[in-house]
This record gives C-alpha cells, sequence and structure tokens, in this order.
C-alpha cells in the first residue's frame, strides 16, 4: 500500500486520574470565604470523598493527552452509516457558550428570559417549516426519548378515542432504539419484512396491519439508504386501519428541502439535531430529539410550550390532553442554540444543496466501491450506501478485520454489521461535508484494503497497529466486568 | 465458525430446533447449548440460569446465554420441574465453550411427559436441518 | 457556503461517474409525489457577522450573572467553573467524535468515562455507575423501571419532596406501562412522611430525594429500613450533586439505586440543559441498568485499556426486551463533570461544599433576625423555604428591578406553602450579595 493519510505519532501514556498527583494539590481557585463556618450535625457528615488531588497542570495534561488518544470529525472523516458525522461549526459553539445562555437559569420569570424563548420558539418554526408538520417539541433529549415520546403521543391520541391498541409495526431494517421505544409504551413490536428491493411493500405491511395495531414506525430514507418508495401507499393502509405513522427522522439529512414529510402521510417524526443540524456529538451526547407532529396530534405534546404573544413569548402549561413533560426542564437548550445557528447560517437554499450533496457523495461511493465490495442492493442510494464482506469472506477477512484496518490508514470505520439484514454489513455515509479529493483518497484506500485481502490477509487480522492500542479483550471485559476502580 | 463435519453432535442426545440437546439418565433430562449453537454465539460471557423448583412447559424459555455481542433465549426441549441448575456456569459462563456436553450442562429436569423426547431430532436429523440452515445462510 | 466543499467542477466529474446528468436527478427514486415543490420558507443566510449581532440581540436582556444576583436554585445551580474545565471540554477530538464503539480511535472517551464512572461511586458510595442518563429526571424515571424490573412488582411510592419536574417526568415514562404511582406526603418538619407507607404493599421502590426539593436532608436510613422491610428497592434521588461533598453518602445508608441530577458538576445551567443524569446502584443488578457501561480491559499486547461492555442489555442488540430505549446519552456532560471533580479534588470538593452550606446558613440566620420564619426545622443544604408576609410579591417584583431575584415562588407547586419561597445560594453570592438582599427584603 502507498503511504496512507494514517501516520504514527508521538502520543503520552497517562495514567488513570488517582493514579497521579500529590497529597494537598487543588486544581480550583476557592472562591473566598467572606462569612463565618456554621455548626453542623455531624451525624450528617460523611467522610471526604476519596478523590485525587490535582493541580491545575495535572489536570490540564491529562485530558489534553486522553483527547489525543480520539478520533474526531476534525480530525478526518467519520463515515459512520446512519450517524451523520458532518462538520460542526466553530461558530456554533461560541454562541452556546455566550454567558446569557450559558448563564440562564431556566426558572427565571419569562420577562428575564425573552432572548432564549424566542430562539426556541423560532427554532421550532423552523423545523416544522423544514419538515413539513405542522408543530414541534423540543423538549426530547435525544433520538431515542424522541421515539419515546412520539410513541407516546401516538397512544395518547388512540387514548383520547377510546382505543387501547397493542400493537406496534416495525420494519426488519430499523434501528435498535425503535423496538426498544415503543415496547416502553407497552406495545408489542411487529416486525415487517422489507423486500428484495430492500424497502417496504405495501403488501407486506397490509399483511400485518389491523385494528390493533398503533401504527407503523418507518424510518425514511431506512437504514440501507433507500428511499422508502410506496411510503404514501403504506401510510393509507395504516390510516385505514386507524393507525398511525411514525417517521424516524435520523436520516433526514438526506431530504432537506427536497421531501415533506408532512405531505407523504406522516403524522409524526422526530428529528437529531446532532445528525441533520450540525450541533457535536460529544463522544456519545448529549444530542436533542425534537418531535414534529400533524395538526392531530398538536394537543398531546409535552408541556411547557413556548407561546408568543403580541412580540413577547411565555411558557404554557395550559394543555389539557399533553402527555406531561418528559425533561426537567425544556431539554438540552445549548444543543438547540447550535442546530438555530447552523439554519441561520445555511438558510433555504444551502440546507437543500447540503442534502443534495450528501446524497451525491455516498452514490459517488457507491459507485466507486462497488467493485471490489458486494452491494446487496444496486440501486440509487440517498445519503449513505450499504455494501457487505461476502467477497473478502472467501479469505477469511470479514468487515471488523477491514475497519480495524481503515484506522491504520486514518479514517474512522463505517458502521459496521448494521443494518441486521445485510450480513457483514459496512454502511457508508459520507455527509455532505467530505470534499471529493477526501472521498477519492478514501476510494484508494479501501481498495488498497480489499486488495490487501486477497494478498496479505495477516496483515488485516493484526490490524490497527498505528492506533494508541490494539484490539481489546472485549470478553473478559464482559466476563468480569470492572467497571470502576 | 465450524463446518459441518466439524460439528460434534454426540449420539445419545436428542436435540431441538433452537440447538438445545437434552439426554435421558434416568429418570431426569439433561439440557445444554449444542456445540452448533455455542460455535455461533461464539465466546459465550454470562449464562441466566431459573431457580430448582420452577416448571415450564416444552418450548417455554428457562434461561439465557449471552456473548459479547448477543444474546440468546434458551428454551424447554420438554416440559417438566427444574431440579437442578449448573451454578459453575455462573462464574464459569465459558464451559458452555469448551464442554458443551459434558462440564457445561444447563439444567435437569424432571419430565412432565417423557414422549416429548420422541418429537426431538436425532442426531442424523439435526445434522441434515443445520445443514440445511448453513446453505441457507450462505446464499 | 463555507462548509460545503464541493466546487461545480467537482460535482460535475462525481455526477459523471455516478451516471446522472443533474443533483435532482439523484432523487430519482423519491416518487413525484413525495417531491417538494416549492422552496423552503426560511429567512436568507445570516454571515458569521451578522449573526454574531443576532446573538447578541437574544442574549442581550437575559438575565445572568454578575449582573444579576438569582437566589433560586430548585433544579439548577449557579456554581462557578474553572476556564480549565471549559477550555479541555472544547478540544474538538472529545466534542466532535462518536459514541466509542471503535475503542482504538476512542481510548480518551472512554478512559474519560472510566474515570468519570469511578469518580461517582466514589461520591455516592456505590459499586457501579454507568456513562450518563440524559437528567435527573429522566434517571429517576429509569431507576424506578428498573426496580419494577427486579422485583416484577408495578407499584412504586415517590415522596412529594422530589423535585416536581422530576415527578411529573416519572409519571409521564410510567403512564402507558401500567405502574402506579403513590405519592408519599411530607411532614411539618420538611422531610416525606414515612408512616405512609404502612398502607401501601406490593411496592417495587420507595424513591426519595435527599436533600429534598424544600434543601432539607432526608432520614435515609429509614428510608431503606421501610423499603426493605417491604421487598422493596430504595431509591435516593437528589437535584444537587455538591451536597455529597460534605454529607453522608446514600451508599452508606445501602440505597440500593441512587440517581439525580449532576449539573452542579460544572456544567453551565444553560437554561436547563444539556445537564447530566447520574444513574448508580449496585453489582448484583449490573443487568438490569439501563445506559453504557465502559470497563478496564487489556489489548492484545497486554497494555491497559478501555471499551463499552455488557451491551447486550441495550437496545442495539436486545431490542424491545432492552434495559431502556436510551443511545445518545450527555457523554460530554459526564466528562466535563469528572474533569470539575478531578480540579477540586478530595478537600477542594469538602472545602467548596462546605462554603455553599455555609454562605446558606448566613442567608438564613439574616432573614430569622429579620424576623421572618424558616418554615422547615431540618438541617438544609444551599436551599431553604422561608415563609414571608401576604404582600411579599410586591417586594419580590421591586427587587426584580433592581436585578435580584429572591427566591422561587412555592405556591404554583405546593398550594399549601401561599406566600412560601425556596431560596437558594451558592458560592458565587458573596457576603455583600446576601446582605443586599437582606436589606432589599427588609425595606
Amino acid at each position: 500500500m502507498k503511504e496512507t493519510l494514517g501516520t504514527t505519532g508521538l502520543v503520552m501514556n497517562e495514567p488513570l486520574l488517582w493514579e497521579k498527583g500529590g497529597k494537598g494539590r487543588c486544581g480550583f481557585s476557592m472562591p473566598r470565604r467572606d462569612v463565618e463556618p456554621s455548626p453542623i450535625d455531624e451525624g450528617l457528615v460523611g467522610p471526604v470523598p476519596d478523590f485525587p488531588e490535582l493541580s491545575e497542570v495535572d489536570v490540564v495534561r491529562h485530558y489534553t493527552r486522553l483527547s489525543q488518544w480520539n478520533y474526531g470529525v476534525d480530525t478526518g472523516m467519520y463515515p459512520l452509516g446512519s450517524c451523520t458525522m458532518k462538520y460542526n461549526p466553530k461558530v456554533n459553539e461560541k454562541y452556546a457558550g455566550l454567558p446569557g445562555f450559558a448563564g440562564a437559569h431556566p426558572l427565571l420569570p419569562p420577562s428575564m428570559v425573552q432572548g432564549a424563548l424566542k430562539l426556541m420558539y423560532d427554532l421550532e418554526r423552523f423545523l416544522s417549516e423544514i419538515t413539513g408538520m405542522d408543530a414541534t417539541t423540543l423538549q426530547p433529549a435525544a433520538g431515542a426519548q424522541g421515539e419515546l415520546t412520539g410513541t407516546m403521543l401516538i397512544y395518547a391520541f388512540l387514548r383520547s378515542k377510546g382505543e387501547h391498541r397493542s400493537k406496534f409495526l416495525i420494519p426488519d431494517t430499523a434501528h435498535g432504539t425503535n423496538p426498544a421505544s415503543v415496547s416502553l409504551c407497552d406495545f408489542h413490536p411487529i416486525p415487517v419484512k422489507s423486500n428484495e428491493d430492500g424497502i417496504l411493500s405495501p403488501e407486506a405491511v397490509a399483511e400485518v396491519m389491523d385494528e390493533d395495531v398503533a401504527g407503523i414506525l418507518v424510518t425514511n430514507p431506512n437504514t440501507l439508504g433507500l428511499f422508502e418508495e410506496n411510503i404514501r401507499e403504506i401510510s393509507e393502509i395504516v390510516h385505514g386501519k386507524g393507525g398511525l405513522v411514525y417517521c424516524d427522522g435520523a436520516n433526514m439529512n438526506a431530504v432537506m428541502g427536497i421531501v415533506e414529510m408532512g405531505k407523504i402521510g406522516v403524522d409524526v417524526m422526530h428529528l437529531n439535531l446532532h445528525k441533520t443540524f450540525s450541533t457535536p456529538h460529544g463522544g456519545g451526547g448529549p444530542g436533542s430529539g425534537p418531535v414534529c407532529v400533524k395538526k392531530h396530534l398538536e394537543p398531546f405534546l409535552p408541556v411547557p410550550r413556548v407561546v408568543q404573544e403580541g412580540e413577547t413569548y411565555r411558557l404554557s402549561s395550559d394543555y389539557p390532553q399533553s402527555i406531561g413533560k418528559v425533561h426537567g426542564f425544556y431539554g438540552n437548550f445549548g444543543v438547540m442554540i447550535r442546530a438555530y445557528s447552523y439554519i441561520l447560517s445555511m438558510g433555504p437554499d444551502n440546507l437543500k444543496k447540503a442534502s443534495q450533496l450528501a446524497v451525491l457523495n455516498a452514490n459517488y461511493i457507491k459507485e466507486s466501491l462497488k467493485a471490489v465490495f458486494n452491494l446487496p442492493y444496486d440501486r440509487p442510494c440517498m445519503h449513505e450506501c450499504v455494501f457487505s464482506d461476502k467477497r473478502q469472506n472467501v479469505h477469511k477477512i470479514t468487515t471488523l478485520d477491514m475497519a480495524k484496518r481503515l484506522i491504520d490508514c486514518g479514517f474512522h470505520p463505517p458502521t459496521i454489521y448494521f443494518p441486521l439484514v445485510v450480513a457483514g454489513a459496512i454502511m457508508v455515509e459520507p455527509t455532505e461535508s467530505e470534499s471529493k479529493e477526501t472521498l477519492d483518497e478514501f476510494i484508494e484506500t479501501c481498495k488498497a484494503i480489499a486488495n490487501e485481502a486477497e494478498e496479505d490477509p495477516d496483515a488485516l487480522h493484526a490490524a490497527p497497529k498505528n492506533a494508541k492500542v490494539q484490539r481489546l479483550d472485549e470478553v473478559t471485559a464482559a466476563r468480569q466486568p470492572c467497571l470502576a476502580d | 465458525m465450524k463446518s459441518i463435519d466439524e460439528l460434534n453432535l454426540p449420539e445419545g442426545c436428542r436435540y431441538a430446533e433452537d440447538h438445545e440437546w437434552a439426554k435421558l439418565e434416568g429418570d431426569k433430562v439433561r439440557v445444554g447449548l449444542d456445540d452448533y449453537a455455542q460455535d455461533q454465539l461464539q465466546a459465550i460471557v454470562y449464562v441466566e440460569l431459573p431457580q430448582v423448583g420452577d416448571s415450564f412447559k416444552k418450548g417455554e424459555p428457562f434461561g439465557v446465554v449471552e456473548s459479547v455481542k448477543a444474546v440468546v433465549d434458551c428454551y424447554m426441549p420438554v416440559g417438566g420441574e427444574i431440579i437442578a441448575v449448573n451454578t459453575a456456569l455462573v462464574d464459569s459462563p465459558q464451559l458452555v465453550n469448551e464442554s458443551p456436553y459434558d462440564e457445561g450442562w444447563m439444567i435437569d429436569i424432571k419430565p412432565t411427559d417423557l414422549t416429548e423426547m420422541d418429537t426431538l431430532y436425532t442426531r442424523e436429523s439435526i445434522k441434515e436441518a443445520t445443514l440445511k440452515r448453513m446453505e441457507e445462510e450462505d446464499q | 457556503m463555507r462548509y460545503l466543499p464541493h466546487t461545480d467542477d467537482d460535482i460535475s466529474a462525481m455526477l459523471k461517474v455516478v451516471g446522472v446528468d443533474n443533483l435532482e436527478e439523484l432523487f430519482s427514486t423519491v416518487p413525484g409525489d413525495c417531491l417538494k415543490k416549492e422552496p423552503l420558507n426560511l429567512s436568507d443566510p445570516l454571515t458569521e457577522w451578522e449573526l454574531n449581532q443576532h446573538m447578541a440581540s437574544l442574549t442581550a436582556n437575559m438575565a445572568t450573572m454578575p449582573e444579576y444576583k438569582v437566589f433560586v436554585g430548585a433544579g439548577s445551580y449557579e456554581h462557578f467553573v474553572p476556564s480549565s474545565v471549559m477550555s479541555l471540554l472544547g478540544r474538538s477530538e472529545f466534542v466532535t467524535s462518536y459514541t466509542p464503539y471503535q475503542p482504538e480511535v476512542s481510548q480518551g472517551t472512554l478512559q474519560g468515562i472510566f474515570e468519570y464512572q469511578t469518580l461517582i461511586c466514589r461520591l455516592l458510595g456505590m459499586e457501579v455507575a454507568n456513562a450518563s442518563m440524559y437528567d435527573g429526571a429522566s434517571a429517576l424515571a429509569e431507576g424506578l423501571l428498573m426496580a419494577a424490573r427486579i422485583t416484577k412488582r408495578k407499584k412504586v411510592a415517590i415522596s412529594r419532596l422530589i423535585h416536581p419536574h422530576h415527578r411529573d417526568v416519572v409519571k409521564t415514562y410510567l403512564w402507558p406501562t401500567g405502574y402506579e404511582v403513590l405519592e408519599l406526603p411530607y411532614s411539618e418538619d420538611g422531610k416525606t412522611d414515612l408512616s405512609a407507607l404502612g398502607g401501601m404493599d406490593e411496592l417495587a421502590a420507595v424513591a426519595i430525594q435527599s436533600p429534598n426539593f424544600f434543601g432539607c436532608v432526608e432520614d435515609l436510613t429509614a428510608l431503606h429500613q421501610k423499603a426493605s422491610g417491604q421487598g422493596a428497592l430504595s431509591i435516593v434521588s437528589f437535584t444537587e450533586a455538591l451536597a455529597y461533598g460534605l454529607l453522608r453518602n446514600p451508599g452508606s445508608y445501602e440505597a440500593n439505586i441512587v440517581c439525580g441530577e449532576g449539573q452542579s458538576m460544572g456544567i453551565p445551567q444553560s437554561f436547563g440543559g444539556p445537564s447530566l443524569g447520574i444513574f448508580a446502584s449496585r453489582m448484583e443488578y449490573v443487568r438490569n441498568m439501563p445506559g453504557r457501561l465502559v470497563g478496564k480491559t487489556v489489548d492484545q499486547a497486554g497494555r491497559q485499556g478501555f471499551v463499552l461492555t455488557l451491551a447486550t442489555r441495550e437496545q442495539h442488540i436486545r431490542r424491545e426486551r432492552a434495559t431502556s430505549n436510551i443511545c445518545t446519552n450527555q457523554g460530554l456532560c459526564a466528562l466535563g463533570a469528572a474533569m470539575y471533580m478531578a480540579s477540586l479534588g478530595k478537600y477542594g470538593l469538602r472545602e467548596l461544599a462546605k462554603l455553599n452550606y455555609d454562605k446558606a446558613e448566613y442567608l438564613k440566620r439574616r432573614l430569622r433576625e429579620s424576623g421572618l420564619k424558616i418554615r422547615f426545622d431540618s438541617p438544609t443544604f444551599n436551599e431553604f423555604v422561608v415563609e414571608f408576609p401576604r404582600d411579599f410579591g410586591d417586594t419580590y417584583r421591586r427587587l426584580l428591578d433592581q436585578k435580584i431575584v429572591a427566591g422561587l415562588a412555592l405556591a404554583p407547586y405546593y398550594p399549601e406553602l401561599a406566600n412560601h419561597y425556596l431560596m437558594g445560594v451558592t458560592e458565587t453570592k458573596t457576603q455583600e450579595d446576601i446582605d443586599t438582599l437582606v436589606k432589599g427584603i427588609e425595606s
């Protein structure tokens, strides 16, 4: 292989926090003690927690070294399918950190927080417009909580009509959160098989749809990166039996300004601001999972809701049919600021362009790599494409081996072994942030790895070699869990 | 993964659809996971067993086996009362991988209806069914 | 647009490889009646410099420190956050990475979360803590669901002195499951009245917040005794994590599950979120816990490393039978909390907690000296309830004009407590700030 993007560099070893430091050190500027100590009942006082003792320099070195063991979007291409790891604009971070936002207490009188309320009100309107839905709640803290909220809205809607249905349809390409979310609402998930083209057929839905089914949870575009072409017909079938259509909007990045979800039969959907709307993933969160609904579900949205009265805004909980609250306050406001900043920076035309380029990038990768990797569904894709390791299996090389080898070459691996309908899946979502040069480099690297799979399979089994650590013993970690020191 | 000829499917055991084995020992039936099941799961990290005294019907789940990235239910090959469980699996779940038919046994059942044993696969018929399954998955 | 790198030439070359003539044609699989006809009705893009102005106008009238003196806690606490923590947490390797599914290139996040789990265990006296939940409210709801799974019972009792919003979230989460939520009343001393448990049977869990919504420290010995006596799990929640820098931790009272809000640990208030849902329990229950867990292990060369582990509990493997549907959590906030706890260290934590206690006690004393009634006698941390004269509303509004927020009116949450306010004081208030507040209340 020619020289790759990935190389070795000096990173430091760094022990655990409590393995360094010295007695009496403190990394915190203790506020002045300007009041006398007050007595406290000794029975209430506990021993001092066994925390490390570190200077500010100790702490700074520690976390700087740790950070250098991580790969981020700012490091390079992060083609994780279904995760939309697009560029996270720096200016968004600045706005989230403005003292007027970052320092705001959530229970201040409305007159003192007008800026925050206006931002939330406007963001709700923007998201309703982008999805073509009628109303939005920003309260859910992540996509899965959005799913739970959306499913509860359906539950509440049906209950208000005196109905208690027990089943929910979930396609076999679904995210794991989908069945988990509907079960929290006491619905029994019923799987629906996708057809040979990788999408749902109206017949398959009609076969399992009956008056005990509350609704269907469709990811559109789906996790194979394909648009559910029959969505309108499917919606009619589900609506015909009194059910509702939930769209998992995790893949909205493919269709902003292109498909209006509200017009194709969707009753409720969630968005992931940490995917489509450029907010960073933070190594696991925080995210934000707004839920957008059509008019008939609006009365059930979580409270409080932001309402506008003339030029001012206030919070209202006066919605008797509301499902209640899903967050201690109003959701992840700091994440909302970033998404709001992104939408204002992009404007309508660039949002649409972003979706077009995301789809262009995915199709470009699909066409460029289908000669080396098996492509189970060879059709035009949306923002991501799914390959498999079938051709490499004959050389005893798996998706995992190739993923680990990509690390050595300087790329974050794609999503692997998902969706479950493709054995050995390799799910690539480049996003619109990657330039043609970067994609070409990724494509060349993948081709070189496919070549190595034939000629030097051992190199792949041993990968990664350039990372801070090699493959880790996950079996021992699970058999004898060490979860805290 | 093992090929069909590498699989150890001993004579004297009967086999269920989901690859539990059942072996009549006196008046009790001893049950575990067969070689195919343990090989598919790879390194087993956790086994959840029922309480002695529990009763289940044939086909009902009695326990759970987990590897790092998969989890499967284990089903009763024949109905009856649980009269013993292999507590060694709590600390050494790898016994299911290392010795599926001996040290890796899971439960002993006092069967309610011994004729249920006759509905299970024999060594030959499970081998045939497994081969068919392997061929399907290969496509 | 500076975030979109494609030149016209790039686009043409790529379209050619794909085999279509223009960008619209990429969407040929979308049926015509699904396509949006009109452009999005949003305003034209703003430049960075215009957006700076716009954001400045939005924040201009937000009431925040140092200009405003806000004496309100109630689930969101104003604490100083060191610049070092903000700076480290802003490192893009932490900010722009995904969930650490590829451990070889995520050791920074993984070790950071392992350290967080350990520090939380040490703070709360528990054996295992997860990598975070969304916030204190959903952590409590998930704790109750976990107890129901373990005990196979369908009824829970929660104190009326748990944060009212957290109780609301619990009710929302438990509503479709058909589980019954019973509320425990409070006594004249500002603590939960556990005697009400006598009439409740078949409980999965008994949950109490300590310090509770009134700031009072609860009797956790009695909680665990009564709960376990009925075969229920004891759950301790909290909204002010800093309290456990001073108070005996819930683990020492044998609590089965401890969950709460960790915003106090170095996370900006940010109008209520993102914050940090802390969740801890005992090893015997680990397989019933919701959320991600990081474990220590070794790599092929025998070097120490960290991985996500016990993932079979989670939605991506166990699907509808998962312990929770949570996927994305509050990872970066957890990392920030660990940085904050590491910066404070043992004695810093104790000193800061005691300083918070002392400042609140100082305000309490001053108000008593002004002839006001501190409603509940029990010891408190950071917050306490004051009964004001009936016309206090006018004073409250006058103080707002002076940029002082004199507590939170309790009547909307507890109708029986008209004219009662929940006062909150942290280390960010100087003695002078407190004196000014008291003077304003007196005049």
